[in-house]
Order: structure tokens, then C-alpha cells, then sequence
């Protein structure tokens, strides 16, 4: 039976059609205790491709991302980036795919202790060493600049509003020109223009970069303005998958009760 | 009648029942913590073990470890100074006080310089450091923890144990043995000085006498032994702070428990190592 690294590698051969998977999940089991969170999923993302994973509180969406970019194991089930299953690698293996990944963590997970473009220079000095330093900040203030905080090079992640803390770790994620973009609740606890704002920037980069990306979220305005695909998730399972007119057509009770109460 | 006095005997059960409930408590309360402690050298090793891997491994992260040496060295400074000017003043007016009611008073440079380099300036250096090293590794990254900031850094393809533990054990390990020396040094001083203000010694006599006879063998492994301090420190510390669970209160545990296991590990290391120098030292 074919697994899916086994598809993803025969999809990578067709690469240049741009619709192979980036990322591939199979048969995805993650229990904590005698909590089961995800029953056992299945999706994949090609590039220039944007996945949305909705759900309630608490679905395992969150840990769905942890899974893919190898801050948990799964239960069983596999998880394959460009090919390669992530099951039983080394540390210093695993750092070599996540270097083609980038995480917006949902509270951002910026270094309390550095500025806003150490936090952003932080993956360039440990994974561009030979990189001259003139060049490092050129970088960091053009990526910076990109999110639109070009002005607040040296404040401390403490002095920013939660939007732009938002914003910086966007562009810390995108400091290694990844090929994966994982972006965990971008525009949750926003105002509604800071929401927008965070929608608008991350269209801009996938028109511009085209990485393949999974935004996890329960914001359902946010999940149709930037993805092209949407999962629902439910009790560990998905729902329904497709775009947000078969959600709408859908007969299914959750996922029309999803869409009447957000 | 009889239904209330069942009830009477099921709340007040006759003496022997209630030593038996007694007794299983307290063994399923101690086997749980057996399993706890096992569980916890457990999870102490394999966290050893990969930190080991990733200190060994490159890329090495120098700038950091130096970072760590200021903050491990640089800052317990102070803090070891004060510790050991202290401990010198007590073990001088103390050994004078005892050693003239013997008539021994000649023997009291002797009795400084063995007290403070063989036992007193080592544990005394290992305890205040774990005090304040121990607690502020652990509250660092425990709430490095609980923000994820260990994940983001994980996230970026850094590890971890490599960045965070492996540099700040290294740190504890290197500095431990100068910061004994400073405290020796300061306790010596400062002990000699107590003298003096009682009864006039000269500080090339003190040295001298103190001294006498001392070879290498009798001081440099209890110097040196603090490195193994160092280790447990910043051993503990790391694996507290990097497996917190829980916000504020987690964070609160987890530098508690950093000084408290820290110095209990310095003080039972203390025991087995002082047999290990005398065994191997003569």
C-alpha cells in the first residue's frame, strides 16, 4: 500500500506541474492521555496553495501544526515534508526540513529578551553565519519592511501591541525564505482592521513567494479571504474539505451550525 | 439503631481496620513516590544524554557560552566575595576562640587555611551559587518554556539543548572552580584580618604557617571538585526550567525546585566526592 511520503515523492516528480504536495498527512493518530485529538486525519498541501484548518476550541488544530513541524510525535500515522517522512529523525535532521519551514506561533513566541530585529535576525546569525553583518541587517530591516515595521527595529517585543507582535513574527518565520509557511491563529485576539491587515499581508506574500501554507484558525471571514482550500475539523476528525462553496452546500449539521454561528 | 451504628463504625472503623487503611495508604503513597523519583532520574538521563549529544556535535554556539560565562561568573561575583569574607570571619573568631582554650593558638593559620580550602570555601561557593545560578536558569527557561519560545526557537531549526542547556552547564562547570578560588581567597584574607585586629599577625606569617607542609594534592581536587557542583547546578536548573508545565505558577515551581534540589544534589555530591579525594588523594 502506497504511503504518503510514497505519493508525495511520486507527486514531487511532477513538480513542475505545481501540484505536489509540500505537505502530506496520513492516517494522523494523536492522543493525549485518553483525550484522542486527531482520529486519524489525512491532508496535504501543494505550493502556492493555502490550506485553512477550521474548527472549535480545542480541536487538535493547533496540534496539528506541532505534528508537521515535528514539536510533537503523532501516535501513529505519518507526516512527510517534500517527500520525507519526519517519523524517528535526529534533531539536527529534523532542523534540516524545518530550516525550508516557517511558524507564526499563536501568541507570536517572540524572544522577550531581544529587540524586534534581533528577534528577526535570530534565525539568519545561527543559519547564515558567513553572512556579513552590513548584509544580516539590510535583510532583517527589509523583512521587516515587508510587514510594515520598518519603524520599530529597536523596541522590545513588550512595547508593541499584540498585531505587531503578530507582524514580527511573521517576518522572523519568513527570514529563511521558507518553502512551508505554518501560521497558527494569525488574526485571533485582533481588532478587526489589525485582522485585515494580517489577511492583506499574507495574501501579498503567497502572490509574492508562493510557499505552501496552513493557517490554522477559527476565524472563518479570515480563513476564506486567504486560503484556497478549507478543512473543518471535529472531534479529531475532518468534517468536510473543499472550498468555502461546498461548505455552504454541505448537508452535514456541524458544519452548517459552524457556518451559521461564525 | 443498628443503621446508625453502621454508619458510626463506617466513619470511626474499629482500630485494627483503620491501621490497615493507615498502613495501605502509606504504602501506595511511598510506592509513588519511589515510581515519581524513578521517573524523574529517568527523564534527568535521557536529557543528560542529548544534551551531551548537542554540546559535543557542532555547530558550537561560542557567543552564547560566553554570554553565560559573564552571567554565571561575572555576576555571582559579588554574592561569592561577600560568602566568603564571611565564612572566613566566622571560622577565625571561632577557631580562635576554641584553640585557646586548648592552648593550640600557633596551630590557628593551620586551622584556617585546611578549614576554609578543604571544606568550607568549595560548599559554601557551591551553595550560593546554586542559589542564585540555580534559581535563575530555572526561572529563565521555564518561562522561556511557557511563552514557547523554546518551541520557536526549535521551530527555527536551532537546537534547543544545544543553545540553551549545553552552554549554560558548560558555563557552571567552567566557572564554579574560579568562583571557589575567589571565595578561598576572600575567606583567607578576611580570616587573617579578624586575627589581626585581635592580636597583630603578620600576613607573610600567616601564609607561611599556614601553609607548612601542604602539598597540591591537599587543595587543588577540593578546588576542583566544585566543577562537579557545576554540573549538578546547571544539570538541574536546565532540565527543571525546560520541562515546566503550567504559566506563573509553573514558572514559580520550577525555580524552587532548581534551588532546592540543586543544593540538596551539592550537598550529597559533597559526601561521595570527599571519600573520592581521600580515597585517590591521600
Amino acid at each position: 500500500m502506497a504511503t504518503a511520503c510514497d505519493i508525495a515523492m511520486k507527486q514531487d516528480r511532477q513538480e513542475e506541474d505545481g501540484s505536489a504536495p509540500f505537505v502530506a498527512v496520513e492516517n494522523l493518530l494523536k492522543t493525549f492521555g485518553s483525550n484522542t485529538v486527531l482520529n486519524g486525519i489525512n491532508l496535504s498541501v501543494s505550493r502556492s496553495e493555502t490550506l485553512a484548518v477550521l474548527g472549535r476550541s480545542g480541536t487538535g488544530k493547533s496540534v496539528l501544526l506541532r505534528l508537521i513541524i515535528g514539536l510533537e510525535m503523532p501516535d501513529s500515522g505519518s507526516v512527510c515534508i517534500r517527500g520525507q517522512d519526519i517519523a524517528g529523525l535526529s534533531m539536527d535532521q529534523m532542523s534540516a526540513i524545518r530550516k525550508k519551514m516557517g511558524f507564526l506561533f499563536q501568541h507570536a513566541a517572540l524572544y522577550d529578551s531581544l529587540t524586534v530585529s534581533e528577534n528577526v535576525a535570530f534565525p539568519l546569525e545561527h543559519h547564515r553565519r558567513d553572512m556579513p553583518r552590513s548584509e544580516r541587517g539590510e535583510r532583517v530591516k527589509q523583512l521587516l519592511a515587508e510587514v510594515g515595521m520598518e519603524g520599530d527595529l529597536d523596541k522590545m517585543p513588550s512595547d508593541i501591541s499584540g498585531g505587531m507582535q503578530k507582524r514580527v513574527g511573521l517576518a522572523r518565520a519568513l527570514a529563511l525564505e521558507p518553502e512551508i509557511l505554518l501560521l497558527d491563529e494569525p488574526t485571533a485576539g485582533l481588532d478587526p482592521i489589525s485582522s485585515g491587515e494580517i489577511n492583506e499581508l499574507i495574501l501579498k506574500l503567497q502572490r509574492e513567494r508562493q510557499m505552501a501554507s496552513i493557517v490554522v484558525t477559527h476565524d472563518l471571514h479570515s480563513a476564506r479571504t486567504i486560503a484556497n482550500r478549507l478543512a473543518l475539523l471535529n472531534e479529531g476528525d475532518v468534517v468536510i474539505e473543499g472550498k468555502f462553496a461546498d461548505f455552504q452546500q454541505s448537508e452535514i449539521e456541524f458544519v452548517k451550525e459552524f457556518l451559521k454561528q461564525s | 439503631m443498628s443503621s446508625g451504628l453502621t454508619t458510626v463504625a463506617r466513619i470511626n472503623p474499629p482500630l485494627p481496620g483503620r491501621r490497615a487503611v493507615l498502613m495501605t495508604s502509606a504504602v501506595s503513597s511511598a510506592s509513588g513516590l519511589v515510581n515519581d523519583s524513578f521517573e524523574w532520574f529517568g527523564n534527568l538521563g535521557i536529557f543528560f544524554w542529548r544534551v551531551l549529544r548537542a554540546a559535543v556535535t557542532p555547530p558550537y554556539e561560542w557567543r552564547e557560552l560566553v554570554r553565560q560565562l559573564d552571567e554565571v561568573g561575572s555576576k555571582s561575583f559579588p554574592l561569592v566575595v561577600m560568602a566568603g569574607s564571611a565564612i572566613g570571619v566566622i571560622i577565625s573568631l571561632e577557631a580562635r576562640y576554641s584553640l585557646s582554650r586548648f592552648g593550640a593558638k600557633s596551630l590557628f593559620p593551620a586551622t584556617l587555611v585546611y578549614s576554609v580550602l578543604q571544606v568550607m570555601g568549595p560548599i559554601i561557593t557551591g551553595l550560593v551559587v546554586s542559589g542564585r545560578v540555580g534559581a535563575g536558569i530555572g526561572a529563565e527557561l521555564a518561562s522561556m518554556k511557557v511563552t514557547e519560545q523554546i518551541d520557536a526557537i526549535e521551530a527555527s531549526a536551532i537546537n534547543p539543548y544545544r543553545l540553551l542547556a549545553a552552554t549554560r552547564i558548560l558555563a557552571c562547570i567552567l566557572m564554579l572552580p574560579l568562583l571557589t578560588l575567589v571565595s578561598d581567597a576572600c575567606a583567607l584574607l578576611m580570616g587573617w584580618f579578624a586575627q589581626t585586629l585581635v592580636e597583630p599577625l603578620s600576613f607573610h606569617q600567616f601564609i607561611q604557617d599556614g601553609f607548612k607542609g601542604a602539598t597540591f594534592n591537599a587543595f587543588l581536587p577540593q578546588t576542583f571538585k566544585t566543577a562537579v557542583y557545576g554540573l549538578i547546578i546547571g544539570l538541574i536548573a536546565c532540565f527543571q526550567g525546560m520541562r515546566t508545565r503550567g504559566g506563573a505558577e509553573g514558572v514559580g515551581r520550577a525555580a524552587t525546585n532548581s534551588v532546592v534540589l540543586a543544593s540538596l544534589f551539592v550537598i550529597l555530591a559533597d559526601v561521595v566526592l570527599v571519600k573520592f579525594i581521600l580515597v585517590f588523594f591521600p
